[in-house]
């Protein structure tokens, strides 16, 4: 993890504004004795889809409603969207960016439509009616605009509450578990949207518990569980935590594995999986592979396969936590 | 960012349209009035020709203080609702999340209060002097006619209700239960219509002056309560429940 440092800062994307959409400097936030977070880092360039992950009670919520202004931090610093945050530049920062809660928060008795007025108004936006129709189209739910929003579906309130997220054109967009609760086809749908918003090159600071989604839609990702423990591209993270290896199968087991492998060029260490297929820890599977083939064959042993071994986010994450949770023991 | 009036425009007209729609709001706004305006009606019709005056004076009395109490109940369900009725219902974190300022989101809940309380108030009040014009003893229309009891109702009907509005956000910017809310605002809003009570039955003699005076006190708290009221808006509690 020796490159925590050099993935705090996100990459310049196509539409970037000058210099980062966030800086967050050791921002601390404690309620009594509890800490919610800790000594947390990063920069977000604009344009970039930056994943917060973490467990239940990380802090993960906490900081995005510290960076959205509803909570002051204990210590530490943060500028957001080029202001920095404190309580007199609240409104100024609010006005620049736009949250996501994990609950919809939508008035059930107003419509569609007549939700996203009040809030186009709380910004104090022009063309109010033409940027109802433009996000709505966003979120395909042109259809509905006139429905009280208590008839909607979860999966269409979320929906709502994206559209509202984007009625401001936000600089950062906070989506707080946008999935949370929604059954597979609305996840779909919600991480579709999201897709779409990252290729318009939207600033968005996303924090969910879908790691294949994040691996999907986020350029880099960071993993809290009240302190930082990791941050930058998920593939990255991937060979951060996981040496990199092989996977071979063969058709009966070797008699002799540990005369096959041991002595092949770029091999360093191998054992056993319980499915029988042999894990090489390598340092480069490619220069790796022929070597190995060539031992495999002249221990006349019948190979069907060999393969680099995939880690993915959902393995970093866990790999993380369950040190977190050993530590504690 | 000064203060904004749209964006006070935009939570009056959230409220209005919601309160349009919520099936407890209209039951307040309409049948607490008819209870409201039956209760004196029946006080000054039956009431006897050969009546001493000390008798007819209560009874006008008990008759014009019901037309108060009115604009101290109706908001108080509605105040004690805005703050901890969003909280309870999820809304209140995503309009905070916009640059809105707390006394232009109070602001904005207590006129949304206050406009349909006087709406009601007043109608009410003319239906009860139109009623009373055509149907009461000459000698009891003329006293309810009479300028100061006339003076006392127009005047105090938005203080009283200002009164009540400031109490019931503040209340409820505090409490974490709608209900416990609301009850605690109904007895928050009562000292002020007490004190019109007694002018109303001449426990204390009502004049221009003590009511100008009177009324002159309660505005100055009225205009003055938003912003003792935004220094309780607690954002970080609001959205935690936790306490610094």
């Amino acid at each position: 993890m020796t490159s925590e440092r050099d993935g705090q800062r996100g990459p310049r994307h196509e539409g970037a504004g000058s210099g980062s959409a966030l800086v967050v400097e050791h921002l601390t936030k404690r309620f009594g004795e509890r800490i919610a977070y800790e000594d947390v880092s990063f920069e977000v360039g604009y344009g970039e889809v930056f994943g917060f992950l973490g467990p239940n009670g990380a802090g993960k919520t906490t900081t995005v409603r510290t960076l959205g202004t509803l909570l002051a931090p204990t210590s530490g610093s943060a500028t957001i969207a080029g202001i920095p945050l404190s309580a007199e530049n609240g409104p100024a920062i609010r006005a620049r960016i736009s949250i996501m809660p994990e609950s919809p928060g939508l008035y059930l008795r107003l419509s569609v439509a007549e939700n996203l007025e009040c809030f186009a108004r709380l910004y104090e936006l022009r063309d109010v009616r033409g940027r109802i129709d433009r996000v709505l189209r966003a979120v395909n739910l042109t259809e509905r605009a006139s429905d009280l929003c208590g008839s909607l579906s979860k999966g269409l309130r979320q929906r709502v509450a994206l559209a509202r997220a984007l009625l401001s054109d936000p600089q950062v967009l906070f989506l707080d578990e946008p999935t949370s609760g929604l059954d597979p086809v609305a996840t779909r749908d919600v991480h579709d949207l999201l897709a779409a918003l990252r290729e318009r090159g939207v600033t968005i600071f996303l924090t969910t518990h879908r790691l294949v989604a994040a691996e999907r839609l986020c350029h880099r990702v960071a993993i809290l569980n009240t302190t930082l423990r990791l941050i930058g591209r998920p593939g990255e993270l991937r060979e951060q935590l996981f040496s990199r290896s092989l996977e071979v199968r063969t058709r009966s087991p070797l008699d002799d594995p540990g005369r096959v492998f041991n002595g092949v060029a770029h091999v360093e260490g191998w054992e056993q999986s319980p499915s029988g297929s042999y894990v090489l820890t390598v340092t480069d599977p490619d220069a790796a592979a022929p070597g190995i083939a060539r031992a495999l064959v002249d221990a006349n042993a019948d190979i069907l396969s060999i393969a680099e071994s995939h880690h993915s986010l959902e393995d970093v994450y866990l790999e993380l936590v369950d040190e977190d949770v050993e530590a504690k023991k | 960012m000064k203060f904004s009036w749209t964006r006070v425009g935009a939570i009056v007209q959230k409220e209005l349209r919601d309160y349009r729609r919520n099936r407890f709001v209209i039951y307040t706004m309409s049948f607490l009035p008819l209870v409201f305006i039956a209760a004196p009606m029946v006080q000054l019709f039956t009431i006897k020709v050969s009546a001493t005056s000390a008798k007819l004076d209560a009874r006008i009395g008990l008759a014009l203080l019901y037309m108060l109490i009115l604009p101290a109940i109706i908001p108080s369900v509605l105040s004690a609702y805005s703050v901890v009725g969003e909280r309870e219902q999820g809304t209140l974190e995503p309009v905070l999340t916009t640059p809105i300022h707390s006394e232009e989101f109070l602001v904005g809940k207590a006129l949304a209060a206050l406009l349909p309380t006087l709406v009601v108030a007043y109608v009410i009040f003319g239906v009860f002097l139109g009623a009373v014009a055509a149907f009461a003893h000459p000698g009891v229309a003329s006293a309810i006619f009479e300028r100061n009891h006339l003076l006392v109702q127009l005047l105090f009907t938005p203080l009283v209700a200002g009164w009540s509005i400031w109490a019931g956000i503040a209340i409820s910017t505090r409490m974490s239960d709608v209900r416990a809310a609301q009850q605690l605002t109904v007895v928050a809003s009562l000292p002020p219509v007490a004190i019109v009570a007694l002018m109303n039955f001449n426990v204390i003699t009502a004049s221009l002056g003590l009511a100008l005076g009177l009324a002159g006190a309660l505005l100055l708290i009225d205009a003055m309560a938003w912003r003792f009221v935004a220094a309780m808006f607690d954002r970080e509690r609001l959205v935690t429940g936790a306490r610094k």
